[in-house]
């Protein structure tokens, strides 16, 4: 069972305590947009073996959507972040680099 | 023949007798006792039989490994099938029955089995039970059923009469496993000041050493862990948990630990398990090391024992298993037991080396004992049915041919070499690495499992991380616990005193090149009856991977996972390949290390407890007036309210009929409330909703559909404008915490600089639904400073004021067609609100209803309800609610999802009112079936009901269902699929059957 950290309410307390909202800077696409776009946006989700970016919201504590940057293999948790944001902040991609230097990045 | 010696024993205490019985036969042993020492105690080796040739099995270790003495225990309503009686406590009473047997464990007709055993090989059921199909369903089939498994499970109907509990727990270093490598590490973190729980599988502590007569600092073994034990209880920072097994090691450091509070001591009042679940900042896997079986021809015969566990039962309890006894072993640690029953006054016929030399220094303390060691010799087969009579040996080096020599013997002690227990390590991807000089895996302190900051988080510790001598041993563990504490100063471990060993000989097979005769009676699994040549077969077809071949040929499957026979079977499966041991590797270690019981898993969460019941602010009332309950969400509402004598189906229909003519009181209150406010939060509505909310006055409500963005419909209800900053959003009772968390979402992770914030009002209010034709009247009799008059409040306009002298908001709204109030006061006035409206309503014969009441009106006006009419799939232009969906917005939750080719295609299945041609119910959820198949060979439909009743407003049975183009087939008749295959005729027709013009709800 994950152990993280909301950025929120600085708690670090048992993934059973937060719901878990799936691949995180999805980028909207709204009416009128081609449908391959729409696609992407609905459907098409990363599944990468490594660093993943994914929605948390701390449901049993202080109601919260965050953002974690972890390991898909080892399960590391780089950071949690608030969801606040559109893409990864610089430190946090700093901070993976620097414990992954082989990744490609976000997007 | 096992029996018990007049002294000696470290863990019984003689003076207390106690009495049980095996299959029915009346049996003694001592408290101390485990129900395998007890039983060898008694003679009984025998103890069950295998599960595939019903070979006679006996008891072979002395702890979790153990594959064969397992039985059922105890009577209903506490029996249980599968219990190790090698790690269960003997209690006054214990009721053991053996299993895998029939008639009787003597004489058992599945034995037959074993003369066909040459036909029984690897894979047969699936090369037997392929062909011919037919077979399959009426021959294979049930004979598989009755003959497969272990045990006898309880009886289906029978409620566990235990009761069991969970408890969370925290400590900066769990240790699991209180042999000396445990005690020493939780030492040595606890002086370092941290948090320690130390647990231990059995009630003892100290592990192996005791019985090895291992010296520690000057002491015996057995007075130092006692003196060890005595002062981590002294520390305040330490837990003790003795009969506590570390279960599972998850991620992230949550550790699963079970322990057996009562099981020792039936009838106490406490609970019988309890589930641990720790977070621990470091784990200590000091759980030990599982000595290995030798493969040689009849090893499954009973009377072969690990050597080991012939140690523990002759020190432990003072029971040995014969009076003559060989050792084999390829390794010195054996020489210990030869030594341990020799001083018991055992014979020891012969220690069998599989080496072709012997000369470390418990070799020659047996030597010295005028015990023959034969080097260079292997057993060739061992005699025997029931009970060992005899050994062969033949040189090792050898096929094994011909006997060299014959040894009498009622039991043979058996050591291929001790493997340390790597399973806690490995749960949550720990890895391994091979260890040559031991042949054995052991964890690869370079790549531990890894927590949330990256570090590893388990450290394994002693034998369990390949240490086997007791010094050595001691010295792991104190480092184990110094690391794992992240103590600054060092200090010294203890030290002991323990004979130096000389380095094992990997022996996987005896002799090594033993004929495929005596290969196909080397016992690898006894519990699934895997052998030697099982293996090679399956290699030879191909089952190359460790994971294939034991799944193909059951080797390690079932209760004991294979704890005692992984090694050595993928040590044959690699010789098979013509691979090196760790190319082949091991297969996945999974939680739990031994099988925890169902009850531990709910612990307190059965009965009222099972989940988190909601009750309204009337709950009590509707209990005390004949409430018929139904679960919604975690809710409880009333279904309906039975009279004396009553059917649920006449209770119905009289609250109905009655809410139709007269009066009918509903409580509401589980209906989500929440509230939008914000100087943003008309745009925030409008995106939620796919009609307009912006537009809506304040003391206006609004029908409103919320959709997912694929513009499927999944909620919807009426909006309150408050005020021109604040929107009062009706729900479905079970989705307004769906509801809630998805309008959060959206305004936390999309827009979040949108002014805007949201409330779930839900349980803050206590909501009424006054309906019918005297709704107003008994409204007007409480006393209010609203104006009620069709005018002054009319249809979908809401007002606040004083009703009863309460705070209320009075919405004018209807989901049955009816005049409708509902009227929302502070949940603490909603029992008073409800008495008032009974007590005012009376001259009208107010009648509260329930929920299926609430339904059949709905659906006699053709209103949908959520997860009805729609499931995910239907969007609102099904339903006929495109009247709802605005198509002036630019933009709102769903409406790109909408544009997509198959929702606007003229093929989707629309909703249509469904009248039988006889005027009876529709089945639920009946599909009207077409002729021919769809792509995927499935019958063609053309329709499905989505909601049926019986409709006492119209006398005849209503249904609203989705057609296939339904809308423009009115008045055409279709058929339906009832039950047992009779098709029903039904009309499609309008979705509102009633009060069409929609009158009764404007008067």
């Amino acid at each position: 069972m994950l152990l993280l950290t909301c950025p929120h309410c600085g708690t670090a307390a048992e993934e059973t305590e937060f719901a878990n909202g799936g691949e995180a800077h999805l980028k909207r696409f709204g009416p009128g947009s081609p449908d391959a776009d729409f696609e992407a946006y609905m459907f098409n989700r990363k599944n990468p073996r490594g660093v993943h970016f994914e929605r948390w919201r701390h449901a049993y504590g202080c109601g919260k959507w965050f953002i974690a940057a972890r390991c898909t293999v080892t399960l590391e948790v780089f950071a949690t972040y608030p969801a606040q944001v559109t893409e990864p902040p610089e430190d946090v991609v700093k901070a993976i680099r620097a414990k992954r230097p082989d990744w490609e990045g976000w997007a | 023949m096992s029996h018990r010696l007049d002294r000696g024993g470290r863990l019984i205490d003689r003076t207390k007798r106690l009495d049980f019985t095996f299959n029915g036969k009346r049996m003694q042993g001592y408290a101390g006792d485990t129900l395998a020492a007890a039983l060898l105690a008694s003679d009984q080796m025998l103890v069950g039989r295998s599960f595939k040739y019903h070979r006679p099995r006996g008891i072979v270790a002395s702890g979790a490994e153990e594959p064969n003495a397992l039985v059922g225990l105890g009577e209903e309503p506490r029996f249980e099938p599968n219990q190790r009686t090698t790690t269960t406590e003997l209690f006054a009473g214990a009721k053991m029955v053996s299993q895998n047997h029939w008639p009787s464990l003597e004489h058992d007709i599945g034995a037959v089995n074993n003369a066909f055993a040459r036909f029984l090989t690897a894979g047969f059921y699936y090369k037997m039970f392929i062909h011919p199909r037919p077979f399959w369903k009426h021959v294979y089939e049930p004979f598989i059923r009755r003959t497969a498994g272990l045990g006898r499970a309880p009886e289906a109907e029978t409620v566990d009469a235990d009761r069991y509990e969970q408890i969370h727990a925290f400590a900066d270093v769990l240790v699991i496993g209180g042999g000396i490598a445990g005690i020493a590490a939780a030492r040595a973190a606890a002086e370092a000041g941290r948090r320690v729980i130390l647990c231990e599988q059995a009630a003892h502590w100290g592990g192996r050493a005791p019985v090895d007569g291992v010296v520690i600092e000057g002491q015996a073994a057995a007075d130092w862990v006692e003196a060890q034990i005595e002062a981590l209880r002294g520390m305040a920072n330490v837990t003790l948990l003795p009969r506590t097994m570390g279960a599972g090691v998850h991620d992230h450091g949550y550790v699963l630990a079970y322990q057996r509070v009562a099981d020792h001591e039936p009838g106490a009042d406490k609970p019988r398990h309890r589930l641990w679940r720790i977070r621990a900042g470091r784990t200590i896997t000091a759980t030990g090391a599982i000595e290995r079986p030798l493969s040689f021809a009849g090893n499954d015969i009973p009377g072969v024992m690990l050597a080991s566990a012939m140690r523990d039962y002759a020190v432990n309890w003072a029971v040995v298993p014969g009076k003559r006894v060989v050792v084999v072993t390829n390794n010195d640690d054996a020489y210990r037991t030869a030594i341990a029953l020799h001083e018991a006054g055992v014979a020891v016929r012969a220690v069998i080396d599989a080496r072709p030399a012997a000369r470390g220094a418990l070799p020659e303390a047996v030597r010295a004992r005028g015990i023959r060691v034969a080097t260079g010799t292997a057993i060739r087969r061992v005699e025997g049915g029931k009970r060992v009579t005899a050994v062969e040996l033949c040189a090792q080096e050898s096929d094994g041919a011909e006997a060299s020599e014959r040894i009498e013997c009622d039991a043979v002690a058996m050591s291929g070499g001790w493997s340390p227990v790597v399973h806690l390590w490995s749960h949550c991807g720990g890895r391994l690495l091979w260890d040559e000089a031991q042949a054995s895996f052991r964890p690869d302190p370079d790549r531990p499992p890894l927590g949330h900051d990256g570090a590893g988080f388990v450290i394994a510790a002693g034998s369990a991380n390949g240490a086997m001598l007791a010094d050595t041993v001691l010295a792991d563990g104190h480092e184990a616990g110094q690391k794992a504490a992240g103590a600054k100063k060092k200090s010294r471990a203890p030290k002991a005193e323990a004979e130096e060993e000389e380095p094992l000989a990997p022996v996987w097979m005896m002799p090594a090149r033993a004929g495929y005769k005596l290969r196909m009676k080397m016992w690898l699994d006894p519990q699934n009856d895997v052998k030697v040549s099982d293996i090679q077969l399956a290699a030879r077809e191909g089952y190359e991977s460790v994971e294939h071949a034991k799944r193909y040929t059951t080797l390690g499957m079932a209760t004991d996972q294979g704890k005692m026979s992984n090694i050595n079977g993928l040590a044959i499966l690699a010789d098979a390949l013509g691979r090196p041991i760790p190319q082949v590797g091991t297969t996945t270690f999974r939680p739990p290390w031994t099988p925890i019981s169902m009850g531990a898993i709910a612990g307190e969460a059965r009965g009222p407890l099972f989940q988190p019941l909601r009750r309204t602010p009337l709950h009590d009332w509707h209990e005390a007036n004949g409430a018929d309950w139904e679960p919604v969400g975690q809710w409880r509402r009333p279904y309906c309210y039975r009279r004396a004598g009553e059917s649920r189906h006449d209770a119905v229909m009289r609250e109905v009929k009655q809410t139709r003519e007269s009066l009918g009181l509903l409580d509401a209150s589980t209906l989500g409330k929440i509230v939008v406010r914000g100087p943003d939060a008309g745009r925030f509505m409008d995106m939620l909703y796919t009609n307009m909310m912006s537009t809506l006055k304040p003391g206006k409500c609004r029908y409103g559909l919320m959709c997912n963005e694929n513009g499927f419909l999944f909620d919807d209800g009426v909006v309150a404008r408050l005020s021109d900053d604040a929107f009062l959003c009706h729900t479905t009772s079970g989705g307004a915490d769906r509801v809630h968390a998805w309008m959060e979402d959206w305004l936390q992770c999309e827009w979040w600089d949108w002014k805007v914030h949201v409330v779930n009002l839900t349980e803050q209010f206590a909501q009424i639904a006054v309906v019918g034709p005297n709704a107003r009247k008994v409204l007007e009799r409480l006393g209010t400073d609203i104006d009620l008059s069709r005018e002054a409040l009319p249809f979908m306009d809401w007002r606040e004021g004083r009703l009863a002298g309460m705070p209320a908001r009075v919405f004018r709204i209807s989901f049955s067609g009816e005049l409708s109030y509902e009227i929302a006061v502070p949940a603490g006035h909603g029992l008073a609100l409800w008495d008032r409206l009974i007590e005012a309503g009376a001259e009208f014969g107010a009648m509260p209803y329930g929920t299926e009441a609430l339904h059949i009106m709905r659906a006699e006006k053709g209103f949908i309800m959520i997860g009805d009419e729609t499931d995910g799939t239907v969007i609102p232009q099904d339903l006929g609610l495109d009247w709802a969906v605005s198509k002036k917005k630019a933009d709102f939750l769903g409406k790109r999802g909408m544009e997509r080719e198959a929702m606007v295609a003229p093929e989707r299945w629309s909703l249509v009112g469904l009248e039988t041609v006889d005027g009876s119910v529709l089945p639920h959820a009946a599909l009207a079936p077409l002729e021919g198949e769809n792509a995927n060979g499935q019958r063609k439909t053309q329709g499905r009901v989505t909601s049926t009743y019986h409709s006492p407003t119209l006398g005849r049975g209503i249904a609203l269902g989705l057609v296939h183009r339904g809308r423009e087939r009115m008045g055409e008749v279709i058929e339906f699929r009832g039950d047992g295959g009779r098709m029903i005729a039904a009309k499609i027709v309008e979705t509102c059957f009633h009060d069409k013009a929609g009158e009764k709800q404007h008067v």
